[in-house]
């Protein structure tokens, strides 16, 4: 035994005697993880929130979260002996003054944007191969809880600095609190201290900002990680794979060695963008003042489509009996975003109603062979990208030279013209990939060689595939669609008839498929030659 | 449910391809000198962030393409700070991938639902235990509990109570009252007509009385746009036009929609417009909304002059200012 061996042995001996975790601990390093880039997506995601508490807790050294009126004093001439709140201050003051500041800012204002990012990408991913199927339902709500924070962090973060710019957005913050039925103006002087903008809602906001969603984050991605460990990840189909295994390389050597990696990885490319380009100078817009305003005031991306729906909004309100009702703010303000994110986290239950299916799934689905699952996906991104379009209908109207209410017209009826027609196309070519694939599985793969034959006939050479890759293309399940219990044997009718019905038709749109090539198929195709 | 059709056969996983570096010494060699070369240029990567941080003035500013004029501390520390990170991490992957083992492992997977056995083991227990409570046999302490347990959560409610004073009539006020001067935005400033030429415009506040501070929250309800044009341009009722003066009108800066300022002023056109979400009013019909999402034309202050000949309110506005609200009165 090498020195090195023992020393390892007396430091796995003391810890073990005290906690007993030898056993658990060997099951630990070598338990396995499947291999795709696409499982990369949600470790961006991790990893980003380590840079963003690291980045922060750095900033918050120098930050002074109060609106107590200044004179600035530092270094940033053209700002020189304005009034403006001690936070804006002490924002110039680590852009300007503290070395290594600025890059911190631009790290954490990066970060924040490739966490949202990686988050959107990540929901896509588990989304469009049923990765949310049962028994991960309790992950997917725990998801869609994240990415509901992590748009109210990130804008509550970029309103800290108590610029024109962010002053803005929290003004729309506060139209939209105003505008809630009854209690709108008693919750708005709750949340301001008073009349907007008052002179707490910076360090209000800084505990919910640093302490409060940081803490619950924290906890949700606890349990959302420690869910993947204990459900075991998900895999791609493939020769070998089966709902009962799962194939991948251990935690130990190499897994640790790629995901360690690859946090300094993405904490190497956010410090790049950090130090090349510049995010938020706050420096350019100045103190905020409710009398002013920046031409051309965009929200961060995460919150342009909200931004972009509150914009197409047609002018509704009610007037009556001495009270109002803004249907113009409540209903895209409100009421969509409740529906998108509701009907978000229920999706997993509506879709294993529509299925009937209650079984377990550890095998992702390809995207075409799910078409309806992938058109409904399509249809809400589609809906999502022209409500981000409408969000910056001003810089696409000055860049572009187009007019703000042709945009804003194009978003309005778009908006309600191209989910459907998403929906449809991308039904259309999930189908056409699977007859792609019965195609290429009953013919084999087109080689491109001409060959003449002795009657003069030209054909082309086909190719047969290799077992391991038909197999993949023809591994998934086709399940019927279930039929409607319209009456029991008996003829009584089924009190739930309609629902019944409801489901049966659902159930019959989300099993439209294009028959995959059968052991039989192949046997017959064979003959033929 | 599942598929009656037999499908094709699992031809099970593919056999192990051995990557260069298993079966090749010297390819195994090489890859261990990358990994190493890796390491050490984020080790170069650490000694420029020191060095840029103790050896590079913060008001050192340098030009790059693209970039344009750079701050080169910023720069450089952060140039560095990315590559000691990323090559620490491709030399880790790197690492991984060429030497350490590539043979995939299976691993069985149990269905997450529990034996049969230890789900009724469950069930009984949890009856048994939950008897020996005997909470079924003592309804009182059951329906005392459930009140104190549903009233204790009141207190942290009743405690955020301070949080901010009741709105009373604040939303519905501004500091216009009837003979307030205008006063410029900023300069503080008194005005006269005359110093506002037709296509003009600008921003005004009420004159405070001595000592009385103007704050935030004074200027996110009283700020007022005059915009001057010709008066005949003027398409407004007999006492909308009345509350103009010689072309002058006045309407508050604070958007009926949202609250932003309504800072664009269109003078081809006469058009104000929001930043924000693009509402669209027409300045000679009494600020109408013509386009965007507001519902509410913005207030319109009346003005006249006093007998000094300065722009005063004729009287407070008529109506709340900014963004609605439940109890706003809409008429």
């Amino acid at each position: 035994m090498s020195a090195r061996e023992r020393v390892a042995g007396n430091v796995a001996n003391y810890v073990d005697e005290r906690t007993g975790s030898a056993k658990w601990l060997k099951k630990t390093l070598t338990k396995v993880f499947p291999d795709h880039w696409s499982f990369m997506l949600g470790e961006i995601v991790l990893y980003s929130f380590i840079i963003l508490l690291l980045s922060g807790t750095f900033l918050t050294f120098w930050f002074d979260p109060s609106m107590r009126e200044v004179e600035y004093e530092g270094s940033y001439e053209p700002l020189s002996g304005l009034k403006m709140s001690a936070a804006y201050a002490s924002t110039l003051h680590i852009s300007f003054d503290v070395r290594g500041g600025l890059l911190m800012r631009q790290i954490h204002h990066w970060a924040a944007l490739i966490f949202m990012a990686a988050m959107v990408a990540h929901l896509m991913r588990v989304f469009f191969t049923g990765a949310f199927r049962k028994p991960r339902e309790f992950n997917w709500i725990i998801g869609v809880g994240l990415l509901t924070l992590g748009i109210v962090e990130g804008f509550l973060g970029y309103s800290l600095p108590d610029d024109l710019l962010s002053g803005t957005g929290i003004r729309i913050a506060e139209a939209i609190i105003q505008a809630i039925p009854v209690v709108g103006s008693y919750l708005a002087y709750f949340v301001f201290g008073g009349a907007f903008p008052g002179e707490m809602f910076i360090q209000r906001i800084y505990t919910v900002h640093i302490l409060l969603i940081p803490g619950i984050f924290l906890a949700l991605i606890t349990a959302h990680l420690m869910l993947v460990w204990y459900q075991k990840h998900t895999q791609y189909p493939g020769p070998g794979r089966t709902e009962k295994n799962v194939v991948g390389y251990p935690l130990m050597p190499v897994y640790m060695a790629k995901a360690g990696g690859f946090f300094f990885i993405v904490f190497g490319v956010t410090a790049f963008l950090g130090a090349v380009a510049s995010i938020n100078p706050i420096w350019i817009y100045g103190p905020y003042t409710p009398g002013q305003i920046g031409a051309g005031s965009q929200p961060d991306w995460y919150m342009g489509w909200l931004d972009g729906l509150v914009r197409m909004a047609p002018p509704l309100e009610t007037h009556a009996f001495g009270y109002t009702i803004s249907w113009n703010i409540l209903v895209p303000g409100l009421i969509i975003p409740g529906i998108i994110f509701t009907g978000m986290a229920l999706y997993p239950f509506i879709e294993s109603w529509m299925t009937g299916d209650k079984r377990e799934h550890h095998l992702l689905d390809r995207p075409r062979n799910a078409p309806n699952r992938t058109a409904l996906g399509a249809m809400s991104i589609t809906f999502m990208l022209v409500t981000l379009i409408n969000g910056g209908n001003d810089l696409l109207a000055t860049h572009f030279d187009l007019s703000i209410n042709q945009i804003m017209w194009f978003s309005r009826i778009g908006v309600f013209v191209l989910p459907p027609l998403a929906f449809v196309i991308t039904k259309r070519i999930c189908l056409s990939l699977q007859r792609a694939d019965r195609e290429l599985v009953l013919h084999g793969r087109e080689t491109g060689r001409l060959v003449m034959l002795p009657h003069g006939e030209f054909i082309e050479v086909h190719e047969a595939l290799s077992p391991e890759r038909a197999y993949t293309l023809t591994q998934h399940e086709q399940p019927a669609a279930i039929a409607p219990v319209v009456e029991d044997e008996n003829g009584v009718r089924n009190p739930k008839g309609a629902k019944a019905k409801l489901q049966a038709r659902l159930s019959r749109a989300h099993s439209e498929q294009i028959a995959k090539p059968t052991a039989k198929d192949m046997l017959e195709i064979e003959n033929h030659h | 449910m599942t598929n009656e059709i037999a499908p094709l056969t699992d031809p099970g996983l593919p056999e192990h391809v051995h990557r260069k570096a298993d079966v090749d010494e010297r390819a195994a060699k090489k890859a261990e000198r990358q990994v190493g070369i890796l390491f050490l240029l984020s080790v170069i990567g650490t000694l420029l962030f020191i060095f840029s941080y103790v050896g590079i003035d913060e008001d050192t500013f340098i030009f790059v393409p693209i970039m344009g004029t750079t701050n080169a501390h910023q720069l450089f520390l952060g140039l560095g700070l990315a590559m000691a990170l990323f090559f620490i991490g491709m030399a880790a992957v790197h690492w991984a991938k060429t030497l350490m083992p590539d043979h995939e492992v299976i691993d069985v997977r149990k269905e997450q639902r529990s034996k049969d056995e230890d789900r009724a083991d469950f069930v009984a227990t949890v009856k048994e235990r939950s008897a020996e409570a005997g909470l079924g046999r003592r309804p009182f302490i059951k329906r005392t509990m459930g009140l104190a347990l549903g009233l204790v959560g009141l207190s942290p409610i009743l405690l955020l109570r301070d949080l901010g004073p009741l709105p009373e009539n604040e939303l519905n006020e501004t500091n216009w009252a009837a003979g307030t001067r205008l006063v410029t935005d900023p300069g503080d400033r008194p005005i006269k007509p005359s110093d506002l030429e037709v296509g003009g415009v600008v921003q005004v506040q009420p004159a405070f009385p001595e000592g009385k501070e103007r704050h935030l929250d004074d200027i996110a309800k009283d700020s007022v746009l005059l915009i001057r044009i010709r008066p005949e341009e003027f398409n407004l009722d007999a006492e909308r036009f009345s509350w103009t003066y010689e072309g002058i009108i006045a309407f508050s800066k604070i958007c009926s929609h949202m609250g932003c300022a309504v800072a664009l002023y269109e003078q081809s056109t006469k058009h104000l417009l929001c930043p924000c979400h693009q509402s669209t009013f027409d300045v000679t019909r009494a600020a109408k909304v013509i386009f965007g999402p507001a519902a509410r034309p913005l207030p319109q202050l009346a003005i006249t002059v006093d007998s000094e000949g300065y722009l005063v309110a004729k009287a407070p506005f008529n109506e709340a200012v900014g963004p609605s609200f439940w109890e706003r009165d809409s008429k």
